[in-house]
């Protein structure tokens, strides 16, 4: 016991000592949670809409309307020219483009219909399929308009069966993407530095050729690792705690469920983390293999957990290898217990897991490591 | 120019030494690349939903079969009561409450309207609404289809086109940015961790007083990895144009030449850090957080410029990756010309001109010291 006691007083001499620790400590969440939370904002804002008008009648004029009105749509332009609005879509200063034909209105009094055609920058595939139908939503309006002016028709005859849809949105009323994006930071964060500053730390004593000089010393292999993995555990814990304290005054991101519980969850987690680690360093000879090969772990493991997107849409082979990704787990089990107030009995499936995942690995991770290169 | 070769030799020997970067370095690209083609999709498909009807008549029937067959949705749970709403959502087991109020298809018919409350877990607000608004365009189209026996008259009929991406392919958005990305991990964070790799190990002192020059030194430890960026620019267009049939529309050699800007770019970026850090640490935290995560997050891979407030556009204006991304989707995806992207291309150009000579002069010939 004194002996790990004396290797974790060694570490932390270090890890104090080590200039850039403390930046990374201090300066990385805050930094993270400033810029990375402001940032990740999927929410759709106004649709830059340019309206090629070239019937100039009240019809045309009254859907022009419409679309200024909206708060969907912002109209950056409004030109005769159909090759001008094709340079303003060429050029980002426009993602949709309605064109309004000449003779629009006479068609569509005569045959009782007309077209106007719509162009839409679709290489954001999901954000083109929702102008689309935010449009056709105002068009349908403008059409119900048009349809009463020339008939004189009331409304409520104009418009035939209706289904009124109500809204509702839980835990997060105004839909504040940010109190969804907080946690997520916490758990990139977390993994971050658990992970990846303990790898770097033994590859860089096997490096420098310190390992050596600790592998002669009669210190066991269990008390070298605890050594070694239980002061990042330790700096990774406290770097959450400053994290949710960051979220709570500048975001003041909802704390509804158990804050211990949520501890208890990031401790587990880490010990797959910090196992994975183990086992990286285990086989990296150099610092910059081992931080490539974290690299690409961790990013995948990062993509896959739903950080940025539902986790639901993701085809059915990729879901089941996500069973095996510990960060999809964390990422579920924070937000829950944050924003929702999950309790135990909500998680335990997942905790279970978790828990049977993290002792596997590091057992594994520890048996796996040689003192004897 | 004999020495120059034989240590660009040496550097090529460090990097072919090393197998399992190496893997690492061609299989990040791939690995992203399917990631992104196959796995991660901003839309909504195959969300849990749970049903409430109060109803329980051959309209909501309807409509549940409806939601159910449209591909966004799985109805996951049959709920009985309101109070069960909760719990659903506490355990993350659906994203969505659908709740017919009772006796729907009578009003329907009488009042001619007749509610449904779409209760949607906000937690994740983004994918909330785009459930919701799903939820509702299939009740719309529902709606109106029932309709259609009484059509009405003047019907203006739109004619969406979606250009550059017909079929609403997710990877479209992600290719410009994962080229972005592996040029940056590569030319600045590699090379920077390689040079400051030779003054930790203290190899370096040996270089230096070796008959090379300094920027012989820079040249010859930039020059591979030059080599490997082109390999993997070549290999993600080739994986684009065969595996996700994404080919490049616009012309392949101003593409190339604007890729060489880039990774001039971002070497140079890697030898100031290289020259101002001393550790590989330090180096890899530096270029982790100084350009990998704004490459990622500052440049409009992911996330619209366009919704940031507004200090963080500036960051974003900043950052070259951003007019890198403007360039390819132009020349990739758009099929535009020179014309269309020589501003951003002189702001790069102008960049890499500044980083060069910065990073020159901070280039230091002797160890320690002054």
């Amino acid at each position: 016991m004194r002996t790990i006691l004396f290797i974790l007083q060694k570490e932390f001499i270090q890890i104090r000592r080590n200039r850039m620790m403390l930046p990374v400590i201090f300066v990385v969440p805050l930094l993270q949670l400033l810029i990375l939370v402001n940032a990740a904002n999927m929410e759709m804002k106004h649709i830059k809409i340019c309206i090629v008008d070239n019937d100039l009648s009240s019809s045309s004029r009254l859907i022009t309307g419409k679309f200024s009105n909206s708060k969907f749509f912002t109209l950056q332009c409004h030109t005769f020219n159909m090759e001008d609005a094709r340079r303003q879509l060429e050029n980002d200063r426009a993602d949709i483009v309605l064109h309004i034909p000449a003779g629009f209105e006479r068609g569509l009094i005569r045959e009782n219909k007309a077209k106007v055609q719509l162009l839409i920058n679709a290489i954001n595939g999901t954000v083109a399929g929702i102008s689309n139908a935010y449009a056709a939503q105002i068009l349908a309006g403008a059409n119900r308009e048009i349809i009463m002016q020339w008939y004189g028709i009331p409304k409520t005859q104009a418009a035939s069966a209706a289904i009124n849809i109500i809204p509702a949105f839980w835990y997060n009323p105004d839909m504040n993407y940010k109190i969804f994006m907080v946690p997520a930071i916490l758990v990139l964060l977390v993994t971050l530095i658990g992970m990846m500053l303990a790898t770097l730390n033994i590859v860089r004593e096997k490096e420098m050729g310190n390992i050596e000089q600790i592998n002669v010393t009669p210190i066991r292999k269990i008390h070298f690792i605890t050594g070694k993995l239980l002061p990042f555990w330790i700096i990774a814990l406290v770097m959450l705690a400053i994290g949710l304290l960051i979220g709570k005054l500048l975001y003041d991101i909802p704390m509804v469920g158990s804050l211990p519980l949520l501890f208890v969850v990031a401790g587990i987690y880490l010990l797959a983390m910090l196992g994975f680690g183990l086992m990286i360093s285990n086989t990296a000879a150099t610092q910059q293999q081992a931080m490539f090969v974290m690299f690409f772990f961790i990013l995948i493991f990062i993509m896959m957990s739903g950080i940025f997107t539902p986790t639901d849409s993701m085809p059915h082979w990729a879901q089941t290898i996500n069973y095996l990704n510990p960060v999809a787990y964390f990422m579920r089990i924070i937000r829950m217990i944050l924003l929702k107030g999950s309790g135990f009995a909500d998680i335990y499936r997942d905790f279970l897991i978790l828990l049977g995942y993290g002792i596997t690995v590091i057992i594994f991770a520890v048996i796996r490591y040689r003192k004897v290169s | 120019m004999k020495h120059f070769f034989g240590f660009v030799r040496k550097e090529f020997h460090h990097i072919f030494r090393d197998r399992r970067t190496l893997i690492i370095l061609f299989g990040i690209p791939v690995a992203q690349m399917l990631l992104f083609g196959y796995i991660i999709t901003t839309e909504v498909k195959d969300a849990r939903i749970a049903i409430l009807d109060h109803s329980k008549d051959e309209t909501t029937r309807k409509i549940i079969n409806k939601l159910a067959s449209s591909g966004y949705f799985i109805i996951a749970k049959y709920l009985s009561h309101e109070q069960e709403i909760e719990a659903c959502f506490r355990q993350g087991t659906v994203k969505e409450v659908v709740v017919f109020e009772p006796d729907f298809a009578q009003k329907l018919q009488n009042e001619k309207m007749a509610s449904v409350h779409l209760i949607a877990d906000a937690s994740d607000a983004n994918s909330a609404n785009l459930i919701v608004n799903y939820t509702g365009a299939v009740i719309n189209d529902f709606i109106a289809k029932e309709n259609t026996s009484s059509a009405l008259p003047l019907q203006i009929i739109s004619e969406p086109r979606m250009l550059y991406n017909p079929e609403l392919k997710g990877v479209y958005m992600f290719v410009p940015g994962t080229m972005a990305m592996i040029l940056v991990l590569i030319c600045a964070l590699l090379t920077s961790v390689s040079i400051v790799r030779e003054k930790e190990l203290g190899t370096m002192e040996v270089l230096l007083v070796s008959p090379l020059k300094p920027l012989q030194i820079v040249l010859g430890k930039v020059t591979p990895y030059i080599f490997l960026s082109f390999v993997n620019v070549i290999t993600i267009l080739l994986l684009s144009n065969f595996v996700f049939g994404l080919p490049v529309r616009g012309s392949i050699t101003l593409l190339l030449a604007e890729s060489f800007l880039f990774i001039s770019l971002a070497l140079s970026l890697g030898i100031l850090i290289s020259s101002s850090t001393s550790s590989q640490q330090m180096a890899m935290v530096a270029s982790m957080l100084g350009l990998m995560l704004p490459s990622i997050l500052l440049s409009g891979f992911i996330f619209p410029i366009d919704n940031m407030p507004g200090w963080i556009q500036w960051i974003c204006y900043i950052n070259p990756t951003t007019y890198f991304i403007i360039i390819l989707k132009n020349i990739m995806l758009k099929g535009l010309g020179f014309i269309s992207v020589w501003k951003e291309t002189a702001i790069l150009a102008g960049m890499t001109l500044f980083l060069l000579m910065v990073s020159t002069k901070k280039f230091k010939v002797r160890l320690g010291g002054k």
